[in-house]
């Protein structure tokens, strides 16, 4: 888990390989452990891998883009929806329903960029708010489209490789969902190292300099935005494939603030920490909030308050410079 | 033309109302340069306090006995938060201010659903604004009348109080350059302490009187949180014409959406957003950073 976050450093290519199988390893180990140990809650097991994805995804704009975003679930939304609809009007192709959702996550990514890097700041955070609010409102009011209040229901997929059936216990759901995330933490780790993604962190770090060089800003950050909805539609697709619901919920400031917090907590411009932050946000969700949804409030706003005074990297940040101290080693520096 | 007036009269104190809690918001981003997501909780607090007050005290006390022990008693909920986590994140990027804020706003609802329980609370009016008030060409509710008094008491009062007095000098010259302005022995932390206590009570004031507009309830803080933050951006943070004129605008606006398309919910007030935003990426009277 103690990936370091600036690849910059990074001392030998076999030993960055070494780090990425150990780490994918551990994903897939602790998923299969999931698997295994709490068989009655796949479902909620799969959601949280939605969400991952979600998150994932909000990565790669706030994390390696710096860009502050309050309306990510815009994009998982339009994923979730875009299958949804496909479902229900035929197409049940699971491999399908999952490209549809990103591809749909793509166009309103586009859309989305398009809007926000018109601005800077303030107003782009707000920016972002008002889109997720208006595809919220959208939604709302297009019942003959998308059920309005009452959400889509009924989609049956058909089953995985025409083999495994998308029942109750959500086995085949979750399984899929796995798989779809590995495959998706591949990818990203591919792109965040790549030279498109070093001018990702580049423009996040010192914009200025990037633009000196020749870059131009902004078809690079659409492009992010166009791949980080493409990612987010796929969460939302899942979503919609493993609970066979799309709701109202789905594209709503409260799922993306969420997002941002689970973010945060896990640590941000980390492709482990989006991870680690929605486990941990999402199984203490899933406890304490059965009791009283109040109290969960206030907890998860003691946590946000103690992490930016106490733990500005997040928990993989913290955990990072725990092992580092553990370990005795100086920090890594220089190429 | 009665609508046409009875609207435009709705959404001028609705306006106002907006302008009397954003206008906090707006000095604490434009000229403390912090996002303060938790004002619309300060708010909130105000609305519990003079609705405790008003209610469950006894009414011999009376409407503005209960606005002044809201002001009072959120502004000492304030002080020792600001000594103890705002001042920490002055210096700090938007997103940690964000997140902080958020925190608290997250901690002040749980907190009050846990005090006061989930049900809405109301402020009960006197008689005199209760009752409507013949304007000549028109009647309008004796409490509109009062808002929009307020508003424009609030908007000259600050106007004077930063372009005219030594504090507002003072306050400027932080703002602009605190270094320099600490060596010319302008004491920055207590300027900014005593104008983010100002701001807070301008939030008080504002969930107090704008309560028939904005109830009382718990998810008050979050609710409202996001037009808040809309209105003071579409403004131009640090303006009080801007914030005005967002606020009479997104008011109008919205109240306008809800009389003639009721279905349309927010959509129009979004979409407003949206094409302002986008034409005005700093506000309509935003200054250049």
């Amino acid at each position: 888990m103690a990936q370091a976050s600036a690849p910059m450093a990074a001392a030998t290519p076999a030993r960055d390989l070494g780090r990425d199988l150990a780490g994918l390893a551990l994903i897939l180990a602790a998923g299969l452990a999931g698997y295994w140990l709490f068989p009655d809650n796949l479902s909620f097991l799969t959601r949280l891998i939605s969400v991952a994805l979600l998150v994932l995804s909000l990565d790669l704009i706030v994390g390696y883009c710096g860009i502050a975003s309050l309306g990510q679930a815009a994009l998982y939304g339009a994923g979730a929806y875009a299958a949804g609809i496909a479902c229900l009007n035929g197409v049940t192709e699971p491999f399908l329903l999952i490209l549809i959702g990103a591809a749909a996550g793509a166009v309103t990514g586009l859309l989305m960029g398009t809007v926000m890097l018109r601005a800077h700041g303030l107003p782009q955070l707000v920016l972002s708010i008002a889109i997720v609010q208006l595809l919220h409102e959208a939604a709302n009011k297009a019942a003959w489209l998308t059920g309005g209040s009452d959400g889509l229901a009924g989609m049956v997929p058909a089953p995985l490789f025409g083999l495994f059936e998308f029942d109750l216990w959500g086995r085949a759901a979750y399984l899929f969902g796995l798989g779809l995330l590995v495959a998706v933490f591949v990818a990203l780790k591919l792109l965040v190292r790549s030279p498109f993604g070093m001018v990702c962190r580049g423009l996040k770090e010192d914009p200025l300099r990037v633009s000196a060089l020749g870059i131009s800003a902004f078809p690079v950050l659409l492009r992010m935005f166009v791949i980080s909805g493409a990612v987010a539609g796929m969460g939302g697709a899942l979503g919609a494939i493993s609970t066979q619901v799309v709701g109202l919920d789905s594209v709503s400031f409260e799922l993306s603030a969420n997002a941002l917090v689970m973010l945060v907590l896990g640590g941000l411009g980390n492709l482990y920490g989006a991870l680690i932050g929605t486990v941990v946000f999402m199984a203490v969700e899933h406890v304490v909030a059965a009791i009283d949804p109040f109290h969960w409030m206030t907890l998860v706003g003691a946590l946000l308050i103690a992490i930016v005074l106490f733990a500005p990297r997040g928990l993989s940040g913290t955990l990072d410079e725990a092992a580092r101290i553990l370990a005795r080693r100086p920090r890594r520096a220089g190429p | 033309m009665q609508t046409a007036l009875s609207i435009a009269l709705d959404a001028f104190a609705y306006g106002m109302a907006l302008f009397i809690i954003c206008i906090g918001l707006s000095l604490t981003m434009g000229l403390m340069r912090l996002v303060n997501l938790a004002h619309g909780a300060f708010a909130m607090i105000g609305g519990y306090i003079a609705s405790y007050a008003a209610r469950d005290l006894g009414l011999g006390y009376g409407y503005g006995f209960g606005i002044a022990l809201a002001v009072a008693g959120t502004v000492l909920i304030a002080v020792p938060l600001e000594r103890l986590l705002f001042r920490r994140i002055y210096d700090r990027s938007a997103l940690s201010q964000v997140l902080m804020t958020i925190g608290i706003t997250f901690c002040v609802i749980g907190i009050t659903n846990y005090v006061f329980g989930p049900t809405l609370k109301t402020i009960p009016l006197p008689a005199d604004l209760a009752r409507p008030i013949d304007l000549g060409f028109r009647s309008i509710a004796g409490h509109r009348l009062f808002v929009i008094a307020s508003g424009l008491a609030v908007a000259g009062g600050l106007w004077f109080l930063i372009e005219r007095t030594g504090f507002g000098i003072k306050l400027r010259a932080a703002v602009e350059n605190a270094p320099m302005s600490r060596a010319l022995g302008v004491r920055t932390e207590l300027i900014y302490a005593a104008s983010f206590a100002l701001a807070v009570a301008l939030a008080a004031f504002g969930g107090a009187v704008g309560a028939e507009f904005l109830p009382i309830e718990p998810y008050y803080a979050l609710r409202y949180m996001v037009t808040f933050l809309v209105v003071v951006s579409v403004g131009g943070a640090g303006s009080i014409p801007g914030a005005l004129a967002a606020c009479l605008l997104l008011g109008a606006i919205d109240v306008t959406g809800r009389y003639l398309m009721p279905d349309f919910g927010n959509f129009f007030f979004y979409l407003a957003v949206i094409l302002v935003v986008c034409a005005f990426p700093r506000g309509l009277m935003g200054r250049a950073p």
